[in-house]
């Protein structure tokens, strides 16, 4: 199977618009545009079927929680998970990340420790400084080396007896790093730990298989695989859930309520206080069906293409001048590149981007401690979705040096 | 009205490199951050008895604008007080804003170099951050001098 860009393209309404100037759209790593099938999927459920699941029994809410399970399924189809009851809706990723602080944080003791990175996300991050500050655990970080992956050779040094789980980026945000998973897991393994990926930024361009991963926790947002927002998942292996306490109380989460006490439904209801993102879950269902509709492989070889122009084109405005983040050649990386311009301010070369349409991301990529570790206040990032293509990155590499010439 | 951001006047502002540096034995210093990019700005004043500005020194790690912004305020708040800076801050809040016009005193006729921010919402606290952290600087001095952050 080929892949055409142009093809997946004119799936998304927005980019099919008429913009002036003609839009470039590199900022997919913040939030990937919509798929027309997901609006249509999202429509026809509010216009046919909108109620509220699993508890009414007339033919709407029959057919919302269909669709609502269906909705489901299919995200477990897409990781490979064992079981559908492994997929708990969350509102996002970062609701996610905070579940498993939440659930699997109440299962730990003073003194235990969870392993982070340096390369994280600040929903990596927080969610267990938060954890660490209400009941005592220990926080161990892996940093990261000079090109931005995460210094796996310091593993041995960071895993411990204490520790209880390794929560790390899938695919990093800034430096496109991938993670090799397999070294971390082995770690984890070692000392009886899980291992939990945020998967944020290697869903919408990679196949993820979980079983093969072996990890225990993986968690990724809608609105970065061309869904809708407001939707997140976490999956989770199926009797880890069941072990587990709620995090948010009332709604689907209950099996019997008493004024002295409540006892839990299983998973992944448990999981789920409240009415859930009904219109949202089909809407992410329509999307990674859209997705699987494409030849993944092809996707990724079309990805690194583009990247590696990126890059190379980056390189071409002078190395002294324009400092790529990540990994080089021979270590693999998902389809984004932040760089640094000493001189020029990433709010300002992304302003003047704009201004010839290229919409990319200045700032600190909510990744501040990895800011630090690099001494800068932030870069600016390209980031690369399947409908991009060459002319996206030549827009983005002429209107980038047209704002050096004014800014430097 | 220019609607150029990265107009002459403003570039030439922001390294104007005015109050650019840190002070010697400040009475106060202060350092914020924008949290939407990490941007990031350290004051140091001294002050005279009745509490006005009588030197101020800087260092941004910020964009364009929030350096300009640092400039302007190295130019021109020598003599200026908690009260008055803290009015300005608001005006230029709400003229970035759209409630009202901009400060029309002779003394900050450069602000109108930031009036093409206004359309660009999410410009504006790159604006603000030094008269924000000097106006909480002020505060603290008058607070009882304490340096921090």
């Amino acid at each position: 199977m080929s892949f055409d860009p142009h093809a997946a393209r004119a799936d998304f309404p927005l980019l099919r618009r008429d913009h002036e100037p003609a839009l470039h759209y590199l900022d997919n790593a913040a939030t990937a545009q919509v798929a027309a099938p997901v609006l249509e999927a999202i429509h026809a459920h509010e216009t046919t079927s909108r109620a509220n699941v699993l508890r009414g029994v007339h033919r709407l809410a029959e057919a919302a929680t269909e669709a609502y399970g269906t909705a489901r399924e299919t995200v477990a189809c897409h990781l490979n998970a064992v079981d559908p009851d492994e997929i708990v809706f969350t509102s996002g990723c970062t609701a996610a990340l905070n579940l498993v602080a939440h659930a699997f944080g109440a299962t730990l003791a003073p003194g235990d420790e969870v392993v982070i990175s340096e390369l994280e996300h600040h929903s990596n991050i927080v969610p267990w400084q938060m954890l660490r500050d209400r009941t005592g655990i220990g926080l161990r970080v892996i940093p990261v080396t000079e090109e931005g992956r995460l210094d796996l050779t310091l593993l041995p040094d960071i895993v411990g007896p204490r520790t209880r789980l390794i929560a790390v980026t899938h695919a990093s945000n800034v430096t496109g790093a991938l993670t090799e998973v397999g070294p971390i897991v082995d770690a984890a393994r070692a000392v009886g730990a899980r291992v939990l990926l945020d998967g944020a930024q290697q869903v919408p361009h990679a196949r993820v298989d979980v079983q093969a991963l072996g990890v225990d926790f993986y968690c990724f947002s809608g609105h970065k695989v061309f869904g809708p927002n407001g939707i997140g998942v976490l999956w989770a292996r199926r009797e880890l859930l069941a072990d587990l306490p709620p995090f948010l109380g009332g709604g689907e989460m209950i099996r019997r309520v008493r004024l002295s006490e409540t006892t839990w439904a299983p998973p992944p209801q448990r999981f789920e206080a409240g009415t859930p993102p009904i219109a949202q879950a089909v809407g992410l269902g329509a999307a990674l069906r859209w997705l699987g509709r494409h030849d993944i492989d092809a996707v990724g070889r079309h990805l690194e293409a583009l990247t590696q122009r990126l890059v190379e084109g980056l390189h071409t405005l002078g190395t002294e001048r324009v400092r790529v983040l990540g990994p080089g050649s021979g270590h693999p990386r998902g389809p984004l590149v932040a760089f640094d311009v000493p001189g020029a301010h990433p709010h300002d070369i992304a302003q003047l981007l704009d201004g010839h349409g290229v919409a990319v991301r200045g700032g600190h990529h909510c990744a501040q401690p990895l800011m630090d570790a690099y001494d800068l206040a932030g870069t600016t990032r390209a980031s690369l979705a399947l409908y991009n293509d060459a002319a996206d990155v030549d827009a983005c590499l002429e209107a980038l040096e047209t704002a050096l010439r004014k800014l430097l | 009205m220019s609607t150029d951001l990265y107009q002459e006047g403003l570039l030439a502002l922001a390294g104007a490199a005015e109050g650019e540096g840190r002070l010697d034995d400040p009475d106060v210093t202060l350092t914020l951050d924008n949290p939407l990019c990490g941007d990031r700005v350290t004051l140091d004043l001294h002050c005279d008895q009745a509490g006005r500005i009588a030197a101020l020194g800087h260092h941004v790690r910020g964009c364009v604008l929030c350096r300009a912004a640092a400039n302007l305020l190295g130019q021109q708040a020598i003599g200026q007080d908690a009260a008055s800076l803290d009015t300005l801050q608001r005006a230029i809040k709400g003229a970035l804003r759209g409630r009202h016009a901009w400060p029309t005193d002779e003394r900050w006729q450069d602000l109108t170099l930031f009036e093409p921010a206004a359309a660009h919402k999410s410009r504006h606290e790159c604006v603000l951050l030094p008269f924000e952290a000097v106006v909480e600087a002020l505060r603290q001095h008058g607070e009882g001098g304490a340096t921090g952050t």
